[in-house]
């Protein structure tokens, strides 16, 4: 604790860097979905559905889903990659509760007051708040690490379910949001899903080595001087707004899954770090392409049916290497 | 001589247990110290006080002359620890990145340049782990391993060394090599303070001793150390303080 304080005091320029790219890329995240995003999706799909003439590519609600479908593809693994390897696979579950909670907030504010009505919103406020909550006991205490994590899992949850029950008009939309449907994307929440992805990969870009250094060696980290506690709190609320992001689709009960699955499978796989990020990302799209077409096919729900394929793959990616080492 | 370490009636415990209690010691620029003293004498905590990774109870410590709490140049230290051939992490991380991680503290946010590389192949090469560069870190023995860290140490191109038992599980052919290098190293000015069991070795190679117990018996040049007595007055036991007597003769 001592250490973590030491580190904590030394607040330097990188770190103010760190933040003002941070504020720079949420302006420039938010100036691109409003004003070229629709203009590139609509070419993009409009080109898609001129080329590949089947519902599958034409129908509006689909083309939302793949988008958002590949956009959690891509944030959820490059996240999970710090946290899978730092043993904290289940915060995302935590947070994807207490995001859920926020959500319920939202859907009670939204009924009472219609221009207030952006679960999603609040979705974002009340995960970040619980991901500096969950880091703030996390360095001030020095209970188990879990403690903090398993209190916020089941405390979002009761959150959600306290105030579900209050309003039960909403009943149906909540549960699209604890189970996800792909059928529930509406353009705002693209917009919204694309402008976060945007942030998170350009903090990702920017502060790789710094994660990765502290991930694999907490106290060389520290001697380098690197701000330990900085770092973890800016993991974690990017784990927040990932964890918010893919909620739509995969719902609040699955949404882990997509956070460590495809990094468990890359890492079974590669001896690198860098190759393990991308593989993931890779077999990420992989599960959601493979899980968004299963499921139009089968008729089975859509988050379901991606954390299946992911499944699948991290199986095979065992089987592989089982029969590498003994070849 | 400008002073690389200060430690000034620096105390440190756990639960009230003292582990290193009102040590002054003073370690100029250049300096080769070997710090010795029987397993849990608290050498390794004032390793970590030295650098800035613990806060003591009492006293001050100064790295390069600016307080330890907030010095800011990690790119001028350099850390060996004991635990990192013990490692267990399963992460799949490779040895040429563990040792770019030596170059981060240069880098700050910006990308490794061909500069970074040539600097993490020379470390690579001086340790002989440059064809295995490749490898994932877990699946190497605890003494490539160590090997790797020293490398990584290497790379950050340090003004200070801090070395914590780094030829734990390294091969005979491997530590002759390395304690050459650690000369080198000092020779071209670098500060190294080295903690290791084999008090030959450190005789062999270090320019001064400290001996710790909780408290700091002797801090003096090797030769000036050696005579002092201080090793039969801190280690008990006669077979431990005859055993490194014929290698401090060589």
């Amino acid at each position: 604790m001592a250490a973590e304080g030491v580190a904590h005091r030394l607040a330097t320029r990188e770190e103010y860097a760190v933040l003002g790219s941070l504020a720079v890329m949420m302006v420039v995240s938010a100036a691109f979905i409003l004003t070229i995003f629709p203009v590139i999706y609509d070419a993009f799909w409009g080109s898609a559905c001129n080329a590949v003439d089947t519902w599958l590519v034409c129908s509006g609600f689909l083309q939302r889903g793949f988008t958002a479908g590949v956009l959690i593809g891509i944030t959820a693994p490059v996240v999970g990659a710090y946290l899978v390897n730092r043993q904290m696979a289940l915060i995302g579950e935590a947070l994807a509760h207490t995001a859920f909670g926020g959500v319920a907030i939202g859907l009670f504010v939204g009924a009472a007051a219609p221009r207030f009505d952006y679960p999603l919103a609040f979705a974002l406020i009340v995960a970040t708040i619980a991901a500096l909550a969950i880091q703030y006991v996390a360095v001030k205490t020095d209970g188990y690490a879990d403690i903090p994590i398993a209190i916020m899992l089941t405390g979002g949850f009761a959150l959600g379910i306290a105030v579900i029950s209050y309003g039960v008009t909403f009943h149906a939309t909540v549960e699209s949001y604890l189970f996800g449907d792909i059928l529930f994307v509406p353009f705002e929440n693209v917009q919204l899903m694309v402008a976060l992805t945007l942030v998170v990969v350009g903090t990702i870009a920017l502060t790789h080595k710094q994660l990765l250094f502290i991930t694999f060696d907490r106290e060389a980290a520290r001697l380098a001087r690197i701000n330990v506690a900085f770092y973890d709190t800016l993991l974690i609320v990017l784990t927040a707004l990932v964890v918010v992001a893919a909620m739509q689709i995969l719902g609040a009960i699955l949404v882990a899954g997509m956070l460590v699955i495809p990094v468990a499978a890359a890492m079974v796989l590669t001896n690198s770090f860098d190759h393990g990020l991308l593989l993931s990302v890779l077999l990420g799209q992989t599960a959601v392409f493979g899980g968004i077409f299963l499921s139009y096919s089968w008729d089975i729900a859509t988050g379901a049916m991606i954390i299946l394929v992911a499944i699948a793959l991290y199986v095979l990616a065992l089987l592989f290497s089982v029969l590498l080492s003994t070849t | 001589m400008t002073t690389a370490i200060a430690l000034e009636n620096v105390s440190f415990g756990y639960d009230r247990q003292p582990v290193v209690r009102d040590v002054t010691l003073s370690v100029d620029d250049g300096e080769f110290l070997g710090l010795i003293g029987p397993n849990g004498s608290g050498k390794t905590t004032l390793l970590k006080i030295m650098l800035g990774l613990r806060t003591p109870d009492t006293g001050s410590v100064e790295l390069f002359g600016t307080p330890a709490s907030a010095f800011s140049d990690g790119a001028r230290l350099g850390y060996v620890s004991q635990q990192s051939s013990e490692s267990d992490s399963m992460m799949p991380v490779t040895v040429r990145e563990v040792v770019e991680m030596g170059r981060y503290a240069h880098a700050g946010l910006r990308r490794l340049n061909a500069d970074d590389h040539r600097i993490v192949d020379d470390a690579l090469a001086q340790v002989e782990m440059d064809h295995l560069a490749g490898r994932r870190i877990s699946q190497l023995s605890g003494g490539q391993k160590q090997r790797a860290y020293i490398a990584r140490a290497l790379a950050s191109e340090a003004d200070l060394l801090a070395l914590d038992e780094p030829t734990v599980g390294v091969d005979a052919h491997s530590v002759d090599r390395f304690y050459d290098l650690l000369d080198d190293l000092n020779d071209d000015g670098i500060t190294i303070v080295l903690i290791e069991h084999d008090i030959g070795v450190v005789a062999e190679h270090a320019d001064t001793m400290a001996c710790l117990d909780c408290e700091l018996y002797e801090h003096s040049e090797t030769e000036q150390f050696l005579e002092s007595g201080v090793l039969e007055d801190v280690y008990s036991s006669a077979r431990v303080a005859s055993s490194w007597a014929p290698a401090a003769g060589d």
